[in-house]
């Protein structure tokens, strides 16, 4: 029987679709890397060094040894090799330096460096015997002061790859010193830890044939895969790491982290399955969003049209490598200004690497220059919102070039007109409910759309079930959903009947999760192959009875949707996909697609600009006396291209705002000098928000159609919801109490003061 | 975590018994004692688990007050209606503490047995009297964020966390414990004490002893009250300044009063002479100030805490004012009464 139906029910790009491996993850089907148990494992209790910096002189093993239970105490003098050169040890996001090496030597570059991995039968024989190491040090003069730091701040010669240096143009020393109006500040962002619910672990399964399947918490299987083959001296393909479900990580999962180096090499060593956890508190001793001091200088003519920007941002690195990050650049590229320069060195410190979290450097960047912006437009006596319209530009200021798409000043209507914005007035202290002061302030957020070289396998079989697959990351953003999505959309197959891969190296390359490229690049590969499974549905229809659709010519003239193909001209002519494979003798259809730059007219990565965009609006209520900070609303309108899951990526700016009010309010890592070491490590002293620090959050996508960015014309959500959250909060503040505030977070004891 | 022997005793006898050791530690809720087990922070030779002992219990005492068993958990004290009627000041407190799962677990024995979060008492990384006599305090000259303003000393400068105890200081309970030597109770404010030369002892109880109940007097303060808790974030931290009040009003006077604060020093901190102040004047915001500068006479910062002290004057006022004015502060809306 053909269908009939005008218009076929779809579900596809645009349907807000709940998580698909949700009822996994709230039944705890959804296996984490420390959940998988190998026979026969060890368990590996990580020690963590007392000091900053120097040597380890003796560890004393005896006590530990004694233990029953207890396989093996590995430490820097019985580890097995590893490669010898720094350069074995570098991943795919490497970062110019010496990579840290879990037991190297017995150098102690940063304090909570692990010093031993102590492995027995059970967890708690090894936690009892890793409370027995005595480890005594040569203690070496540290550093963790990020100000101290600043007197050997530079800029190295060797760079990451994902750095821009900014561009200067025009003269804007001169352009500031004449200009009518003039602001300078210093902004500040204290260190930041990750703190992804799931703790890094790593599960090694020792088959005993030479190959080892390693389940890691990352972001990037085949990254941490090819790592482990360099630096611990086993083929590529005797190594499989799966990462299948992944309890967040912001960034501190992009890299192999130390506990998968240490958990190889013990099993290594033991030729032995071996599982290695870390503790919260050792969550603390790794990755963190670097510390940063930003110095702005904004020069603008009466009316508030800036003529002259001066940027100079230091951000805090380790002194084993440079993690340099895109800072000062976005306000640059953001606002119309003929004369700019910009700035930027690091910082080295005793501590572990910072690391990319979450929009690094848009981060702190974008949302601490919106701080001054905000000071400039009082300045100028002009409404804040204004005041950007004023400066708007309509081409990439820094880079001078086109952007693909820019809807920013949609984002700007739209998310004044669902915060009510106008009617705001101007001066600070002017609104109050009873003992509180309400402020509502704005930001702008600019972020990267980007793409990533990825490939995806689409498998159709007879019964019309189909599984897509990728070695990409769900690290909570959606993936597997967005994959699904995908597929049903291109397929017009029921979600129900879909099954998403991933988190597996011996899938279809892909890159590591990050950077907001997933949605993009996983949805154009599993596209792709979609519609290379369609053009063979197309053949293997010409086999059905009567050839209903003889008259397409290529897929393009199809419709896909409830399980058939139809004809677009011609809906009444379908066949059901069923139908097609049985007539043409298939039991399945399988191919793998990769989407890469170049691909289908899209432009250069070069020529435009591509990024995303966001309205920042929040609302905070003051206890005029005490000080007490409620955010009471945010609205968040984003422009970022064309929403593949309404749902999930609604989800995914919710995140992002809530991650943004702890910056704008708690994160902290506060440092002991002396000991040159974090101290609130744990989640009970290092704040984020709580339920009672949330209230209203809207969402707003707008429209912004741009066939140019990306195949799919998706530019990513993951990182453009937290930036500039804290700067309409910070502004918000100023609004309520006429006090601003520059260094982030703004906690209790600044508004005492 | 260290390897101990543990005990479950069924009845007191039994539980001093097992507890005798001077290295034994009795288990309620776990939530405190379990987490410091893990940090290698508490190192007892035997634990001694009290959960099945009969004290969960809350009763009337003969001739007014409430008891309430070691053993009753924080949520049903919280929620218990004589308490709400009667004592409201204390559920406040203890619903402004931790959240309501940590409140399910916790029991009013470990709650007041609670240790402090100084960040290097629970870093075995770090030097710490309390922790290990006789190695120093890193607190001094560190990371000072939570650490007191009051009554500390040149061997540690901790806080207590307890928002419940704050709560009971004001009230004027007392602790009924149980001994090798029998029966006693201890008044409130002797319960806990100041870290002086021996910052290892959180508390006046002995060794081996048990705390079996906590005696509420029969003076109820049903309407003029309030428990304010000021924090890093609006819910599920501990206090950077608490205040409890409780005022009893005749005729428009203060003719009883009572000015508990938390996380200002190493016990809830009472000064006579700052309640002998309001009593039997008219509610009055100067007078609160006389009161606040009475109470936190003699305060001194560590530097990276010295907002306490306006924080903390600010706090008194306004938790004056709104017991005074009979609206206290809630602790699910958010908003400063
Ligand atoms: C993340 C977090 C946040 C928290 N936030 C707050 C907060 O904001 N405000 C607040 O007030 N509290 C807070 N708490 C602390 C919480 O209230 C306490 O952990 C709890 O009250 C302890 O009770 P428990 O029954 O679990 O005690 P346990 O952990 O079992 O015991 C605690 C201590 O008391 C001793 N003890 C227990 N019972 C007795 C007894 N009958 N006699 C003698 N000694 C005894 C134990 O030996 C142990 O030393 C928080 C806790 C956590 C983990
Ligand atoms: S303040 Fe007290 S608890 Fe903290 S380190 Fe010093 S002695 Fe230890």
């Amino acid at each position: 029987m053909p269908d009939t139906r005008q218009t076929p029910i779809k579900v596809g790009i645009g349907t807000p679709l709940s998580r698909v491996d949700g009822v996994d993850k709230v039944t705890g089907q959804a296996l984490y890397a420390a959940e998988y148990v190998v026979p026969g494992m060890l368990h590996g209790v990580i020690v963590s060094g007392r000091i900053a910096k120097g040597r380890i002189a003796v560890i004393d093993e005896a006590a530990a040894r004694a233990v029953p239970g207890v396989a093996e105490v590995l430490t820097h003098r019985n580890r097995p090799h590893v490669a010898w050169r720094d350069s074995a040890h570098k991943d795919e996001l490497s970062i110019p330096g010496d990579p840290f090496v879990a037991l190297r030597d017995d150098r102690i570059l940063f304090s909570g460096q692990p010093v031993a991995l102590v492995l027995a039968d059970s967890f708690e024989a090894a936690r009892f015997a890793a409370s027995l190491l005595d480890v005594t040090y040569e203690e070496e003069p540290h550093n963790v002061d990020f100000d101290l730091s600043l007197a050997e701040k530079t800029l190295p010669l060797w760079k990451r790859k994902s750095f821009h240096a900014p561009k200067s143009h025009g003269d804007a020393d001169t352009a500031y010193a004449e200009a009518d109006l003039r602001h300078e500040g210093e902004y500040r962002l204290a260190t930041e830890h990750h703190n992804p619910m799931e703790m890094h672990a790593s599960t090694v399964h020792w088959h005993g044939d030479g190959t080892i399947t390693v389940y890691d918490k990352c972001q990037g299987a085949q990254g941490v895969r090819d790592f482990i083959a360099s630096s611990f001296g086993f083929r590529s393909k005797d190594v499989r790491v799966v990462n299948a479900y992944v309890g967040g990580a912001f960034g501190s999962g992009l890299r192999p982290q130390y506990q998968v180096q240490l958990a190889v090499l013990a099993a290594k060593h033991l030729q032995r399955s071996v599982r290695v956890v870390m503790t919260r508190q050792q969550m603390f001793t790794h990755v963190h969003r670097p510390q940063a001091i930003y110095s702005i200088k904004l020069g603008a003519e009466r009316t508030g049209k800036l003529t002259s920007m001066i940027h100079d941002a230091t951000t805090s690195t380790s002194r084993f490598e440079n993690n340099l990050e895109d800072v000062v650049t976005w306000g640059m590229i953001n606002y119309a200004c003929l004369n700019m320069r910009g700035e930027y060195t690091v910082a080295p410190r005793d501590t572990y690497t910072s690391s990319d979290m979450r929009a690094p450097g848009a981060a702190t960047g974008m949302t601490l220059f919106e701080i001054a912006m905000d000071e400039l437009a009082y300045k100028a006596k002009v409404d804040p919102l204004e005041f950007r319209l004023l400066n708007y530009s309509d081409e990439d200021a820094m880079n001078r070039q086109p952007f693909t798409s820019k809807a920013l000043r949609e984002a700007y209507r739209e998310g004044a007109a669902a915060f009510g914005w106008q009617g705001r007035p101007i001066e600070p202290r002017q609104m109050r409910d009873g003992r509180e002061m309400i402020g509502w302030g704005v930001a702008t957020g600019i972020w990267d759309a980007q793409f990533s070289k990825t490939s995806a396998r689409a498998t159709l079989l007879a019964d019309g079930r189909l599984e897509v697959a990728s070695a990409t990351a769900d690290i909570g953003t959606g993936t597997y959903t967005v994959m699904t999505l995908v597929a049903a959309d291109t397929l017009g197959i029921a979600p129900e009947r879909i099954t998403s891969r991933l988190g597996d190296s011996d899938l279809p390359t892909a890159p590591v999760e990050g950077g907001s490229w997933g949605a993009a690049s996983t949805g154009a590969a599993v596209q792709l192959a979609c519609r290379s499974v369609a053009e063979r549905l197309l053949k293997a229809a010409a086999k059905v009875e009567g050839q209903p659709l003889a008259a397409a010519s290529s897929i393009d003239d199809l419709v896909f949707a409830d399980g058939r193909m139809a004809l677009r001209a011609d809906p009444g002519r379908s066949v059901a996909i069923i139908d097609a494979m049985q007539a043409a003798g298939l039991d399945r259809i399988e191919v793998e697609e990769t989407a890469a730059t170049g691909l289908r007219g899209l432009v250069s990565q070069a020529r435009k600009s591509r990024k995303t965009h966001s309205a920042v609006f929040a609302e905070v209520r003051v206890d005029e006396e005490l000080g007490q900070i409620r955010v009471t609303r945010i609205v968040s309108a984003i422009a970022a291209g064309r929403i593949i899951n309404p749902k999930t990526s609604r989800s995914q700016i919710l995140g992002g705002v809530v991650m943004g009010i702890g910056m704008a309010l708690h994160e902290e890592t506060l440092a002991d000098l002396r000991l040159g070491r974090w101290m609130n490590h744990n989640y009970a002293e290092y704040h984020i928000p709580a339920h009672a620090d949330i209230h209203d959050i809207e969402v707003i996508f707008v429209d912004e159609p741009d066939p140019e960015v990306t195949p799919l014309g998706v530019k990513g959500l993951g990182e453009i919801g937290i930036i500039s959250v804290a700067g309409a909060i910070a502004n918000a503040i100023f609004h309520a109490t006429g006090q601003r505030h520059r260094s982030l977070p703004i906690t209790l004891d600044k508004l005492v003061a | 975590m260290i390897r101990f022997d543990y005990a479950r005793p069924a009845d007191v006898a039994e539980a001093l018994r097992d507890g005798a050791d001077a290295q034994a530690a009795y288990l309620a809720g776990g939530t405190n004692l379990v987490d410091l087990l893990k940090e290698n922070v508490a190192r007892p030779t035997r634990v001694v688990d009290i959960t099945r002992l009969p004290l969960s219990g809350i009763a009337e005492i003969e001739g007014g007050g409430l008891r309430l068993g070691a053993l009753a958990t924080n949520t049903r004290t919280a929620y218990d209606e004589r308490v709400q009627a009667d004592y409201p000041l204390l559920s406040s407190a203890i619903l402004a503490g931790a959240t309501a799962q940590l409140r399910n677990a916790a029991t009013n024995g470990g709650n007041i047995n609670q240790r402090t979060r100084c960040y290097y008492f629970y870093d075995v990384g770090t030097p710490c009297n309390k922790r290990s006599p006789g190695q120093g305090c890193a607190a001094i000259g560190g990371v000072t964020r939570i650490h007191a303003i009051l009554g500390a000393s040149h061997q540690c400068i901790a806080t207590h966390p307890s928002d419940m105890a704050v709560g009971l200081a004001a009230l004027e309970a007392q602790v009924r414990v149980a001994g090798p030597g029998g029966e006693r109770v201890i008044p409130f404010g002797d319960y806990h004490r100041l870290p002086g030369d021996e910052p290892w002892r959180d508390t006046t109880l002995q060794p081996g002893e048990l705390v079996t109940a906590i005696d509420l007097p029969p003076e109820t303060f049903p309407t003029h009250y309030t428990y304010l808790k000021l924090r890093d974030r609006l819910s599920y931290a501990f206090a950077l300044v608490s205040v409890a009040v409780a005022l009893r009003l005749e005729a428009g006077r203060i003719a009883e009063a009572r000015i508990a604060l938390g996380g200002v020093a190493h016990k809830p901190w009472r000064r006579p002479e700052a309640e002998a102040l309001l009593r039997g004047q008219e509610p009055a915001r100067d007078l609160f100030g006389a009161a606040a500068d009475a109470l936190l006479s003699g305060a001194k910062g560590q530097g990276a805490n010295d907002f306490k002290l306006p924080l903390a004057r600010k706090a008194i006022l306004r938790a004056l004012e709104q017991a005074a004015a009979g609206t206290p502060q809630s602790q699910t809306d958010k908003r400063i009464a």
